[in-house]
């Protein structure tokens, strides 16, 4: 402001100084000075900015595709040996192994297909190899079905050993069930499928002979152990598939359900539960007519059947429980792959995702979850297998000529999406698709679930109803301060209201949740008749008040009516606790919360919504108050006392031209309120249940976005998904509450402008 | 006539009246509770001794002091199992506060007014404050040493209050050792071990440091065995003495005296003895540790803990805020810039404050902390020294949150300075910066001074975001002490806010807890609207002192 009379006096000032150096100094020194605090203040806006791009910055990465990179080609490490029936890799994507139709296992180095060893299997030599079978992709299992009705199983196991700091890992083959191999057809039919699962306990063995029959072995460990090989008992049964085909067979981990699945589309699945006496428990077809399934697998946790079929479209079966607790298996979305038929499909080891590959030679990962295609590439010549590896970072596709390539996948956050964020999404084990928020468990098999909407819906639900507690308290309360109000009592009151928003959230949060809930619990019809005697009795008071006399009147001092009303108010709220029972007893039966269960079916939670509104709207009224009384007392004298001077009563003037004025201030401090109520974390936090539910009751608990964070943020891994989304919650709060209050400042900034010029 | 009445629109005035009151009924209220409750805490209650006989169980005695009573309905009442009388709505009952959790499993415990048979409160009834499993409710029987009794009947109180005393001083000395002496070696010998990665990592170790290092670790091992040695030797004699005491039942227990903190006769104290004792409470709930997962004892560590992130925080805050509003008050030409810049502070004022502990946790803990980590402190990897949560990182969460209070604070100070005495000054040839700094600063002292206690009456009571950057329930070190470089800004810290969250909400035995989270909140309440009052009033004198100017 005074830019110009300084320079002036500046140069003055040279001439009077002692030194010629000492004035530089002085002028350099103020010149620093302005640079400095033009950089300080313009931070501001600095710090701002960061926060915002900081939360984008690691938001980010949900947003960025996902990208697949060939590393390497390689003819078939020892080709000789075979062709390969099966392809994996190891934790770290430095070996690969295949399995060949001779019965050896070839493993060698992913990078260039070096070969590091050949394991032959200990396959008897008066048998045959007839099938092959696996386990879930994760336990790297794998079993050979003999032309005599035995099966050998076998395990990969890799050991990493450390010579100073370079690791190596050396790989071999266990046997499970012993080296010989277990006989499973007592009619010594060759084996032409196997499938089979090995728990800690029992094991259960699914294999389909030469002359189709389908048996199942089921293998328990024995209490005493003293020969490990002769520690399991067995039992046969067979499962009776009669009327279908069977081309593939299906395990799953818990050993619960056997599924048989035909080319032709036709789907068995059996209850084998007691394995002595499997059920069968569904049939259907799973594809129209004229479309034949090309390739099924498990997902990842085993509960649901993806199905690969001759027109390129994957599907998710699952076993899905509805609300009248039938079961059905239904197809709970698909995925168009291509054209060509799904040749083969690699699930992911810890997630909801997948490898398809098809005829034509395309590959492609998706996850279901999110239902999206995260990578789609074409290979020049069609691949026949391809194994992802455990940590879904790198993979291994044979092509029909014999060749493996070798690719890097990045593709760190797969599961989110719009539509799993914002969406419904049909999760595993629900009957429908929900909006359900549900982010971690201990599990590998865990489908995270992710949907923002609960916490969106909990985060409006509670500031909706903070605000209705809050604005009717606050702004009428601003009324009367900013303008009914003496101003020698005005200048107490302000701040003592304004000192309730220095209170921290916590001690509200404490209080709610330890005090208010409890009591509201027990005066819950006192708390609601609250709302009705309160007013009534001030009416009343009011009412009585004018009839009174008018010397007894003017005794009271102008603008002391809120005070002596303090009484009235004790008195009429003692009433509505004193006479609470008696009311529950007339109308509800004695209790209203049993009232409102039995009657309107609402359950009742202590830690309730009711509760945080209570609280939420206590902590926001000094602050709608204090804006909203600010807009009310600034607005000019000249206009209400001409208005009282043409004769209107002081509330009309007060709604006509008081509130018409002040209403962009009160506008800005309902959205200051407002964005307060919806960033709160303590008072949520303590105040509820904190169950990420979508009821619209007020006696149910809920989940706010800001509570969410500070409880999960602290477990999240960081750079994990999770981590990641918390973040994401983060943003979406940032960015709600800064909206409003931009919104609300620029309102604010105008009103002081139209103030001035009035 | 009462249609005109509210055709006038008075009732509405009455109403927003209310309003009014309703508003002051909460604050008051509010304060009230919090106050009642928490000064409630520290008073001896007297101990009452029930002859207590219901249905089930044969007569029984039971001694505790009165926490609560309340009316159960008939029907609850009835399904629980109790006789109601015919025509009674409710039945009275009581909340007796029993203590002895290691005899009868919890402390609390509801008895029914109705199988009360007798009630009284003997003088001999003591209460012991012990350091595990809560108080013990009883009767003292005799003081032992070594086995041996050496005093009973009367003559023991006195004996007990003797050797108690003794063995308070025992344990202050224990308590010394192994938190000085022998965390002092402890932290010596966690140097050393860094000193020797370091120059490991730097392939600078040699034979020489080798012995050197060795030399040092052997005489911290001696030290740290003399310490140990004398602890042993302390622990020895703590251990001689015990209470023989006797529970409401008769049965008897010895409660060693090291385990004792505090022994009394409430029902023999006068209400002078009482508040004597209630003040020895209150100091040593503010001076002590806490104890039994933080629901007893003190909570000496929280309030140094808030004291110490608030101080850290109004050091990093106040030169920003200062300098941010005086580029708005005195620099910047009134325009679009200072209208971005106000909304921003507008915007860094309404950003909830748990996305600042994200932003802190990602941004100062992993992005900053983590670089500090692996420039400063390679040795202690993969130990994390600056790139976890702490007090740095709290501190500087903080100090951007209540960035803008101080701002506004500052701004309003400013803007209250007349021009006039400005110009003066350049008139008499100071340089811009010079008036700033000799005359508009120094009087906009006070301002600053509100908008930094502001500031940090906000910061005190904010807990959502210093979850996530550096507080814990229970840090085993203070973060200020006198091992070298003394302040160890990377530590963990307890704090007040947290403290109630976490005791109230978090902890085993809520409703035990109860009274102290009270206790707690009251302080922090205490604090927080002591410095507001604080500000409003520098305020106001500030305003006066202006307008006197202006005239």
């Amino acid at each position: 402001m005074s830019e110009h009379y300084s320079s002036q006096l500046d140069k003055r000032s040279l001439t009077v100084s002692v030194s010629q150096k000492h004035q530089q100094w002085r002028l350099l020194k103020d010149k620093i000075t302005a640079y400095g605090v033009t950089v300080g203040g313009l931070s501001i806006i600095l710090a701002i900015v960061l926060i915002f791009f900081y939360l984008l910055y690691v938001v980010f990465p949900l947003l960025l595709p996902a990208q697949a990179k060939p590393l390497a080609n390689y003819p078939l490490p020892a080709a000789e040996s075979g062709a390969s029936l099966w392809l994996s890799m190891e934790e770290q994507n430095e070996i690969g192994v295949r399995f060949t139709n001779s019965g050896q296992a070839v493993f060698f180095k992913t990078e260039d297909g070096g070969v590091i060893s050949t394991v032959k299997l200990p396959i008897p030599e008066t048998t045959a190899i007839s099938g092959f079978g696996r386990a879930s992709q994760d336990s790297g299992e794998i079993g050979y079905g003999l032309s005599d009705g035995r099966a050998l199983l076998a395990k990969l196991s890799y050991k990493s050993n450390y010579v100073g700091n370079k690791r190596s890992i050396a790989p071999s083959l266990e046997y499970p069930m012993g080296v010989t191999p277990l006989a499973l057809d007592p009619k010594q039919q060759a084996i032409s499928l196997i499938s089979f699962k090995i728990g800690e306990k029992a094991a259960a063995i699914l294999i389909k002979t030469a002359d189709n029959r389908i048996l199942l072995t089921g293998l328990s460990q024995k209490q005493s152990m003293l020969d490990e090989d002769a520690a399991w008992d067995s039992s046969i049964a067979e499962l009776d598939a009669s009327g279908q085909e069977v081309d593939y067979l299906l395990l799953d981990k818990q050993q619960r359900n056997a599924y048989l699945l035909s080319k032709q589309g036709d789907l068995a699945v059996f209850d084998i539960n007691d394995k002595t006496r499997p059920l069968l428990k569904h049939k259907l077809d799973l594809t129209p007519p004229g479309v034949s399934v090309t390739s099924v697998e498990f997902l990842n946790g085993d509960i649901s059947l993806l199905v690969g079929d001759s027109q390129g479209e994957l599907a998710q079966w699952s076993i899905v429980r509805n609300e009248l607790n039938q079961f059905s298996v239904e197809k709970m979305r698909a995925f168009k792959t291509g054209d060509a038929p799904v040749v083969a499909i690699s699930p992911e080891q810890r997630r909801k995702g997948v490898v398809t590959v098809n005829g034509d030679g395309r590959f492609s990962i998706y996850n279901t979850t999110a239902e999206r295609e995260a990578i789609r590439e074409q290979l020049k010549t069609p691949a026949v297998l391809a194994a992802i590896s455990p940590r879904a970072n790198a993979m291994l596709l044979q092509s029909a000529d014999g060749r493996i390539d070798y690719w890097s996948v990045d593709n760190d956050h797969p599961e989110v999406s719009f539509s799993s964020l914002w969406g419904k999404v049909w999760y595993e084990s629900y009957p429908k698709p929900a909006y359900i928020w549900q982010s971690s468990s201990a599990s590998n098999d865990f489908e995270p679930k992710m949907s923002l909407i609960p916490l969106v819906f909990g985060t409006i639900k509670a500031s909706f109803y903070a605000m209705l507690v809050a604005i009717p308290l606050s702004l009428l309360g601003a009324i009367y301060t900013g303008y009914f109000m003496a101003p020698h009592i005005r200048q107490y009151v302000k701040p003592g209201i304004e000192i309730m928003g220095a209170l921290p959230t916590v001690i509200l949060g404490f209080l709610a949740g330890l005090w208010l809930a409890p009591f509201i619990e027990q005066h819950l019809t006192g708390i609601f008749l609250l709302l009705l005697i309160n007013p009534l009795g001030i009416i009343l008071f009011a009412l009585i008040w004018s009839q009174l006399p008018e010397s007894f009147r003017q005794r009271l001092p102008d603008g002391w009516d809120s005070l002596i009303l303090i009484p009235v108010i004790l008195l009429s709220s003692w009433l509505a606790f004193q006479f609470s029972p008696e009311l529950e007893n007339i109308l509800f039966q004695g209790d209203l919360r049993t009232w409102l269960n039995n009657v309107l079916g609402l359950s009742y939670d202590q830690r309730n919504t009711l509760v945080v509104a209570l609280a939420m709207g206590f902590a926001v009224i000094p602050m709608i108050f204090s804006i909203a009384e600010d807009a009310i007392f600034s607005v000019p004298k000249h206009l209400t006392i001409g208005s009282l001077a043409l004769g209107a009563t002081p509330w009309q003037t007060m709604i006509n031209i008081v509130l018409l004025t002040a209403s962009p201030g009160i506008f800005s401090a309902i959205m200051i309120g407002f964005g307060r109520a919806v960033g709160e974390t303590m008072i949520v936090l303590m105040a509820t249940g904190n169950t990420p539910i979508m009821d619209l009751s007020i006696f149910q608990g809920l989940r706010t976005l800001s509570a969410n964070i500070a409880v999960e943020m602290p477990e999240s891994e960081v750079n994990s998904t999770h981590y990641r989304v918390l973040f994401f919650a983060a943003l979406v709060l940032f960015m709600f509450t800064f909206v409003i209050n931009t919104l609300a400042e620029i309102v604010r900034q105008n009103l002081r402008q139209k103030y001035s010029s009035l | 006539m009462i249609k005109e009445w509210f055709k006038s629109g008075a009732p509405w005035v009455w109403m927003t009246a209310g309003a009014v009151s309703v508003n002051l009924i909460l604050v008051i209220g509010l304060l009230l509770l919090i106050a009642t409750r928490g000064l409630g805490h520290f008073w001896p209650a007297d101990l009452v001794e029930y002859q207590y006989h219901d249905n089930e169980h044969p007569e029984t005695v039971i001694i505790g002091e009165e926490v609560g009573e309340s009316l159960q309905p008939a029907a609850q009442a009835r399904a629980a199992g109790h006789e109601v009388p015919d025509g009674a709505e409710y039945l009275l009952q009581h909340l007796v506060k029993t203590g002895n959790r290691d005899i009868l499993g919890s402390d609390f415990r509801w008895i029914q007014d109705q199988y009360i048979v007798r009630k009284s409160e003997t003088a001999d009834l003591i209460v012991i404050e012990r350091r595990e499993w809560g108080n013990f409710y009883g009767r003292l029987l005799a003081v032992k040493d070594n086995g041996a009794t050496i005093a009973e009947g009367e003559a023991a109180w006195g004996v007990a209050q003797e050797k108690l005393k003794d063995a308070l001083a025992l344990r202050n000395q224990i308590d010394k050792l192994q938190n000085g002496e022998i965390g002092a070696i402890n932290y010596n010998l966690e140097r050393l071990r860094l000193k020797q990665r370091a120059l490991e990592l730097k392939n600078a170790w040699n034979e020489e440091y080798s012995q050197q290092f060795a030399a040092k670790k052997q005489e911290y091992q001696t030290q740290y065995q003399a310490a140990q040695q004398k602890i042993g030797d302390l622990t020895l004699q703590l251990k001689q003495c015990s209470l023989s005491v006797a529970d409401a039942n008769q049965k008897r227990i010895l409660i060693p005296l090291g385990r004792v903190v505090k022994l009394t006769r409430p029902n023999q104290m006068s209400v002078l003895d009482k508040a004597q004792d209630y003040m020895s409470n209150f100091v040593r709930f503010v001076t002590d540790d806490p104890r039994e997962a933080n629901t007893e004892g003190g909570i000496f560590p929280a309030i140094f803990g808030t004291v110490l992130m608030v101080m850290l925080m109004a050091i990093v805050v106040t030169p920003f805020g200062v300098v941010a509003a005086v580029y708005l008050r005195e620099y910047a030409k009134q325009g679009l810039i200072t209208r971005i810049i106000r909304i921003s502070v507008n915007n860094l004022a309404g950003v909830p404050s748990i996305v600042y502990g994200v932003f802190g946790l990602g941004f100062f803990v992993y992005i900053i902390g983590g670089g500090i980590d692996k420039l400063f402190f390679p040795e202690a990897a993969p130990a994390p020294v600056f790139g976890t949560p702490g007090l740095l990182w709290a501190s500087l969460t903080l100090a951007l949150l209540t960035l803008p209070v101080v701002i506004v604070a500052t701004e309003e100070g400013l803007s209250r300075i007349p021009k006039s005495i400005r110009e003066g000054s350049l008139a008499l040839g100071a340089t811009k910066a010079e008036t700033l700094w000799l005359t508009v600063l120094p009087m906009a002292s006070p301002a600053i001074m509100t908008g930094l206690i502001l500031a940090v009456a906000r910061a005190a009571g904010e807990v959502a975001p210093l979850m996530l950057v550096g507080v814990v329930k229970l840090a085993p070190t203070l973060p200020l002490d006198g091992n070298f470089p003394y302040l160890h800004l990377d530590r963990k810290f307890m704090h007040l806010g947290f403290h109630i969250y976490d005791v109230g909400f978090q902890s085993p035995n809520v409703e035990a807890a109860r009274p102290l989270v009270y206790a707690t909140s009251l302080l922090l309440v205490l604090v927080i609207v002591g410095l507001n009052m604080f500000a409003i009033a520098i305020r106001n004198n500030l305003r006066e002192r202006y307008r006197a100017l202006e005239n």
